[in-house]
């Protein structure tokens, strides 16, 4: 009779724990929970946003192919463009300063768990709400289906009379949904950054990730906000007759290009910075040493932010701006190297003489770091407006935001699903699918984006849909596209190891790498609480005082 | 982590700036970025319409709802000081001024749109000065309405008793979104009726 009494809830409970774990998930307003939504909902994305690449890719593998349609073409890239950033990127950066900032600062959840929450399910509908246009968008006959106006959508393309039906409107309205999401998040992670941190951690004692992200977040909020006053001009222009961008009635398309690289300039930073902060947080486990510099790395991370936000211009050389203003942004471009340079220094000099264990998160950051570099090599060749003059809206330009991009970011967004996976599951990732993965993905990003690099010197235009033969860009783009191949194949591999350690792979108790930082002193996964007392902290690098009680870092720091 | 953490919690002095304010701060910050936006899309379109009616011809400086939504900030201000020495009376009747001063100004607006649209036939499509016109004051208005949506349901909780003076430092919060809309009005001002006029 007990017995009964026993098994009828336990039955119970097995036949509803799907819809419940669902309710559960929909509703909460766990910063954890939040986190590992916001990191799935990217990486459906990121899929996505590849095969859309991966079409492009085989429509230009040779000249005069004709896979898709040039109106398919267009959609492709202007989809890819806006899925990559919006919805993989933003998400991922979020996703991770979600999760990892309250465990890092000592702190039981976020500033405001509903807002949280809110901003989530923001950025996610505006994403269905992006590529509901599918299906959505065919206002009128003959009128496209999703945005076909490329990502930064220049006026006038997006005025009604180019752009008969409802995607460009779809592109508006999903990016300012979105984008609402993201300064809602912004604002919650700088609030959690400066107002609930544990005892004894003062600014200077930040693990670099919270610093980081402070700085990212606040990027968010100024950068953001105009990208949100811009779509809402577009939508007065579109659905109120407005002339803001109208060219006809006196307005001015080079008004829309300024406030959109206001916002798109810095974003490069608000994706590049937390990407900082994962190297930040890798290299010095993975090289047995604390991190080189702390003071200058925050003094450079703030530098970066002051000078990111006036460098907008260097995309808009060729529209013919006065000589002052070239000058005024080449300089400021240049000058932005500087900061960065110093990061890269600090990197190298955490690493030099450590003891470096190879594990997958350090082979990704390594790769990070010369390939980032290399980035911004190119950089500063585009920041010297004679040369951008030369190479602007050419092949050339998109192998170098790619290598920023993919090279740089995605590479230690890749290192920091390898490190922070065993605390988010409580599984150790596998090592050779892992090293499987980096190396597909290494060479694929190699083939790709170093030879894409030369048709663009040669002077293939970006977002054509095809091209005449015998102009030396064939075998080149045949090479771009082979790397694909191998970046895709990457990918699954990837997928397949987050599968597979997920279910089988071994247990990976609280501290798998021998870390310093707080987020491995609870368990793995964290219990919803994260902490059973609120820690106390005396040093950058608490759980390094916490092992080696009679040589802790408080007495140097 | 363990016992002796806890009681080195307690004693340390841990002083963290107030969680409401730094968000305020944040949003304004964000709300500042969309302004500057919209402003400068005022000054750079100054004289730029190509057809009539032009700013000179139609715009008249709302010099009295200027001085009542600006005025707004000191109630506001006197409503909170009121609450922090538990004169819950004295902040129902500063914080309703202030409502009545945000609606009186958002009157204001409302007459002056109805003479621009019905007498001198500007709307937003009409031209460039309308279309940066209506966007920026329009913009401006948003931020009042909400912000006046705020005060009355604070207003509805203190008239039921439920706003008491530990609620202070929150009502506090909300006066810094007021302030940050009546300094907006002031940049506005400027740009519309002194500039652009």
């Amino acid at each position: 009779m007990s017995s009964d009494s026993i098994a009828l809830p336990r039955a119970e409970a097995a036949s509803r724990p799907l819809v419940d774990a669902l309710h559960g998930w929909v509703t909460t307003v766990d910063h954890k929970r939040l986190g590992i939504l916001y990191i799935l909902y990217a990486l459906i994305f990121l899929v996505i946003g590849g095969i859309e690449a991966g079409i492009m890719r085989i429509q230009l593998m040779h000249a005069h192919n004709d896979f898709v349609s040039p109106q398919v073409f267009n959609r492709m890239f202007t989809m890819h463009g806006t899925t990559m950033i919006f919805f993989v990127a933003m998400p991922l950066v979020f996703g991770f300063a979600n999760y990892l900032i309250p465990l890092m600062i000592g702190a039981r959840d976020m500033a405001f768990p509903r807002l949280n929450a809110f901003s989530f399910w923001l950025m996610a509908f505006g994403g269905f709400l992006l590529y509901f246009s599918l299906v959505g968008a065919n206002g009128l006959y003959g009128a496209g289906n999703a945005p076909d106006v490329g990502w930064f959508a220049y006026a006038p393309l997006t005025s009604r009379t180019f752009s008969v039906g409802h995607s460009t409107d779809f592109w508006t309205l999903g990016l300012l949904v979105s984008g609402f999401g993201s300064i809602g998040t912004a604002i919650n992670i700088l609030t959690t950054i400066l107002c609930m941190r544990c005892p004894g951690m003062g600014l200077g004692k930040m693990p670099l990730l919270a610093w980081l992200n402070l700085v990212m977040s606040g990027m968010v909020i100024l950068a953001i906000s105009p990208l949100t006053a811009a779509q809402v001009m577009l939508l007065v222009d579109r659905y109120l007759g407005g002339h803001f961008f109208d060219t006809q009635a006196g307005g001015s398309a080079v008004v829309w290009m300024h406030f959109f690289w206001i916002f798109g300039h810095p974003e490069v930073y608000v994706l590049a910075i937390p990407a900082f902060a994962f190297a930040s947080e890798i290299i010095p486990v993975f090289s047995r040493k604390a991190i080189f510099g702390y003071p200058v790395m925050v003094a450079a991370t703030i530098c970066i932010g002051f000078i990111g936000m006036s460098v907008w211009a260097h995309h808009m050389f060729t529209v013919g701006m006065s000589s002052s203003a070239n000058t005024f942004f080449v300089l400021s471009t240049m000058a932005i190297a500087v900061p960065t340079g110093i990061k890269i220094f600090n990197w190298l000099a955490t690493m030099w003489g450590g003891k470096i264990e190879f594990k997958t998160p350090m082979l990704f950051c390594v790769a990070f770091l010369f390939q980032f570099l290399v980035a911004g090599l190119t950089g500063i060749m585009l920041g010297a407006a004679p040369f951008d003059w030369q190479l602007s809206s050419s092949y050339f330009v998109v192998a170098h935001f790619h290598y920023v991009i993919v090279g740089g970011i995605l590479f230690t967004i890749f290192g920091a699903f390898y490190y922070w996976f065993p605390k988010m599951s409580g599984k150790m990732c596998n090592e050779t699918l892992g090293k499987l993965h980096f190396w597909l993905f290494f060479i694929g990003f190699h083939l790709t984006f170093d030879f894409m690099h030369i048709p663009g010197m040669l002077g293939m235009p970006r977002r054509i849909y095809t091209y005449e033969p015998g102009r030396g860009w064939d075998v080149w783009n045949l090479i771009v596209t082979i790397g694909v191949f191998f970046q895709a194949l990457g990918t699954v591999i990837f997928v397949t190891n987050l599968l597979w350690s997920y279910f089988k792979g071994k247990a990976a108790g609280s501290d798998p790498w021998d870390a310093w930082t707080l987020e491995w002193s609870t368990l793995s996964p964290p219990p919803a609480y994260n902490f059973a007392s609120i820690p106390v902290v005396k040093s950058r690098r608490p759980l390094w005082d916490l092992k080696h009680p009679n040589d802790p870092d408080w007495k140097y720091e | 982590m363990n016992a002796t953490s806890m009681t080195v919690a307690e004693t340390i002095q841990w002083d963290r700036p107030v969680r409401g304010r730094v968000a305020m701060f944040g949003l304004i910050a964000a709300e500042a970025a969309i302004f500057s936006i919209f402003v400068v899309a005022y000054l750079f379109y100054i004289g730029k319409s190509l057809t009539g009616p032009m700013p000179k011809e139609v715009l008249s400086v709302p010099i009295f709802y200027t001085i009542c939504l600006l005025s707004s900030s000191l109630t506001i201000h006197l409503a909170v000081s009121a609450l922090r020495r538990k004169g819950v009376r004295g902040f129902a009747i500063w914080w309703f001024a202030t409502i009545a001063l945000g609606t009186a100004f958002m009157y204001g607006t409302a007459t002056e749109w109805h003479r621009l649209i019905y007498h001198d036939g500007l709307t937003i499509s009409t031209n460039l000065f309308g279309t940066t016109y209506y966007s920026l004051v329009g913009l401006h208005g948003f931020h009042v309405v909400v912000g006046l949506i705020a005060l009355s349901i604070v207003m509805a909780l203190a008239l039921l008793g439920n706003v008491r003076a530990e609620h202070a430092e929150r009502v506090d919060v909300l006066s810094l979104y007021w302030h940050f809309v009546d300094a907006v009005w002031v940049v506005v001002f400027t740009v519309v009726y002194v500039i652009g006029r």
